[in-house]
């Protein structure tokens, strides 16, 4: 099969790989018995309606830029980091160790700076293990970043049950983050509370989702790092021979992957809970899968397919609470995304380049006639 | 510790096991012909939805059995088109799957039943009843070993046994039959099976299709054998769990049978917190017991407790011509 244009590549695989996805998701509603017109209508009125609704879907997208970039960085280097879900949970626990060490902050950008630094550096050693095995004994970094998903759901259950509980408090949760930690919503922001006049959860997390999207833009394309990431990811061996050391690109890509997922933290356990709750990731470090792939492993694709899935997830919660559509709709969408976009993209492909193909050989008969 | 609780131990650890061990199987034959599948879980989920539904809605619990096998078939079925038709990451089919399914079961179930996403609770024929093994009553009388055999081994659903049966019969097919033969050599080399005149397509379809039957069992057993109806997310990881299983087992038969009895183990283990108290004179946190076949999955990967090779071929689509 000849080669597809590479805009085509770009924009159209993923556009086709989103329609199929919504046609079957259409299919769905309609045999639930409800109009899929109605669906988009009521998931587009919550999620895009008002500034209100925009707050929430920003409030997601900025979580998933985190974790969809996390991915992102690993792909490069050839690695599916599925550990995201734990790295970000554990990012989380970084965020609340380093916020509750004061009983008060002076400001919440030093509050911030802090907790990022603290979100990541947890992040970042829950990727090392996995990272250090497959760099050093070859342990396969799918089936060890999973195993590492759960035995950190496992420790922080266990940190907040029987260590970080206040006493006399009864659900499993880390006391409430001290005064001077609480980051400017978008409505608290100058400017930008002319628009968003009700209290809405996108906060400042936002713009430092949208400067971590630039920085791995320059890192993977404007470093001799990210061109040795993006080299190894090619070939490993001529990165090998080219003396690259493969040691070094697993680590670093990983520790960076993990870092960028520990800090979607700040969004939702600083931004918006206050404190460290189970499972506080909420599977974000998951759809960083579908972003990633859906935005082709570019930061700019990243910020795009995370406003789309911000879009979805909060469209999808509004179609649990109007219609009868269950929320879980959301996360057979996100399925079929990730299988189109990751899986079934020859099938794409060769569905595209049936079209493409067809026209060069209609205007030839066209010459020869 | 005494006899009567370690019995008690032993027979939930043999319940606890099953699901695991039927998971562990079908991926082992996936697996073995050179097709990854993190798709276990999905597929044990989506079986145990298709039982719980048909097994209610028919009053029979063989329908229901047969029907989440379809439904854990299906799966399959899109797991092999990506993986072998258009070579597409299987990994990544794997996860996609798993999100499907976590989804579209609460969807149906919710659809069917209007219950936030469960099966109504099945009873009677429409759950698989517990077989009385011959002999059980009387083997009592013996010390010891007749306990064992009336406590532990008898007084199961018979996909237990089924599982159970499943261990020499896999190693059978495996290394004594000729299908085996080149269900191992598909997924160590799939050039030299097809060089033979073998076609590597249908040998990998056919071994996800046993994939896809074996999870669909482990998915009955949950829904109408382990508990009685299907309930969000009831699977909890197991699939995950069978998967550690797998690469504890080293991709091998009678291993994949002890992993998944210690990590059942570990399961009943976690369900009786006073018997921990009891027999080691301290608390173990359950967290920790949920968290050790992870744990021992990512030492053995490591390698530091002999080597877990996987099949060679596994996880690379197969190009005829290039």
């Amino acid at each position: 099969m000849t080669k597809l244009p590479r805009w085509a590549d770009v924009v159209l695989v993923p556009l086709i790989s989103l329609l199929l996805a919504a046609v079957i998701s259409a299919l769905v509603i309609l045999a639930l018995g409800e109009s899929p017109w109605e669906a988009m209508k009521t998931m587009a009125d919550g999620a895009l309606g008002s500034p209100y609704a925009w707050g929430y879907t920003l409030y997601y997208a900025t979580s998933f830029i985190f974790t969809g970039l996390a991915v992102t960085v690993a792909f490069h280097a050839a690695m599916f980091n599925i550990g995201g879900e734990g790295q970000a949970q554990m990012g989380g626990l970084g965020v609340a160790l380093v916020l509750l060490a004061l009983p008060v902050w002076p400001h919440w950008t030093v509050a911030l700076l802090a907790a990022a630094l603290g979100a990541a550096v947890f992040g970042a050693a829950w990727a090392a293990i996995p990272a250090w095995l497959q760099a050093k004994r070859g342990s396969h970094i799918v089936i060890t970043t999973i195993m590492f998903n759960y035995i950190g759901a496992a420790v922080i259950v266990y940190l907040l049950v029987s260590v970080l509980r206040p006493v006399g408090q009864m659900d499993p949760a880390t006391a409430r983050f001290p005064p001077g930690t609480h980051l400017p919503t978008l409505n608290e922001m100058p400017i930008l509370n002319l628009i968003f006049v009700k209290k809405v959860p996108a906060n400042v997390s936002l713009f430092v989702a949208i400067a971590a999207c630039f920085g791995v833009w320059v890192l993977l394309w404007h470093t001799r790092l990210g061109y040795e990431i993006r080299a190894f990811g090619k070939s490993d061996r001529a990165a090998r021979y080219a003396g690259i050391s493969a040691t070094k690109v697993i680590m670093v890509s990983m520790l960076i992957s993990g870092a960028l997922a520990g800090l979607m933290s700040i969004n939702n356990v600083m931004g918006e809970s206050g404190r460290l709750l189970q499972n506080s990731s909420e599977g974000a470090g998951f759809i960083g899968i579908a972003v990633a792939l859906m935005g082709r492993n570019h930061p700019l694709g990243v910020f795009l397919a995370a406003l789309l899935f911000g879009f979805l997830y909060q469209g999808g919660a509004e179609l649990g609470l109007w219609t009868t559509i269950p929320i879980e709709l959301r996360t057979v969408v996100q399925g079929l995304v990730i299988l189109f976009t990751g899986a079934l993209d020859q099938m794409v492909r060769m569905m595209l380049g049936f079209f493409f193909f067809r026209a060069p050989e209609r205007t030839a008969t066209a010459r020869a006639a | 510790m005494d006899y009567a609780t370690f019995l008690q131990i032993l027979d939930s650890t043999l319940r606890l096991a099953t699901p695991l061990l039927l998971a562990c199987l079908a991926g082992l034959y996936s697996e073995r012909s050179g097709i990854f599948d993190i798709g276990l879980e999905g597929k044990m989920l989506v079986a145990a939805m298709a039982t719980g539904a048909a097994a209610y809605l028919s009053g029979n619990v063989w329908v229901g059995t047969l029907v989440g096998i379809g439904a854990s078939l299906i799966f399959a079925g899109i797991h092999g088109v990506a993986s072998i038709t258009f070579r597409g990451n299987q990994l990544i089919s794997g996860v996609a799957l798993n999100f499907v399914a976590s989804g579209i079961t609460v969807l149906i179930a919710q659809a069917l039943f209007g219950q936030g996403g469960r099966t109504p609770p099945l009873d009677g024929p429409a759950r698989f009843s517990e077989l009385t093994l011959p002999g059980a009553e009387a083997a009592r009388a013996i010390p010891i070993i007749g306990a064992f055999y009336a406590e532990v081994l008898s007084g199961h659903t018979i996909l237990v046994y089924v599982g159970l049966l499943c261990v020499p019969l896999t190693w059978w097919v495996l290394y004594r039959t000729r299908y085996g033969l080149r269900l191992r050599a598909v997924g160590e080399n799939p050039a030299s099976v097809d060089t033979a005149g073998i076609s590597v397509v249908r040998l990998r379809y056919s071994a996800v299709a046993i994939t896809g039957i074996l999870c669909g069992l482990a998915g009955a057993y949950m829904a109408a054998g382990l508990q009685a109806g299907f309930g969000r997310e009831m699977t909890a990881g197991r699939g995950y769990i069978a998967l550690a299983a797998l690469i504890f087992a080293k991709w091998r038969p009678w291993y994949a049978l002890w992993a998944t009895l210690l990590f059942g183990f570990f399961q009943a283990l976690a369900l009786r917190p006073d018997v921990i108290t009891r027999t080691f004179g301290f608390d173990i946190p359950s967290p920790a017991l949920d968290a050790l076949p992870y744990i021992l999955t990512v030492v053995v990967l490591a390698g530091f407790i002999g080597k877990a090779t996987p099949p060679r071929a596994g996880g690379e689509p197969y190009v005829k011509e290039r």
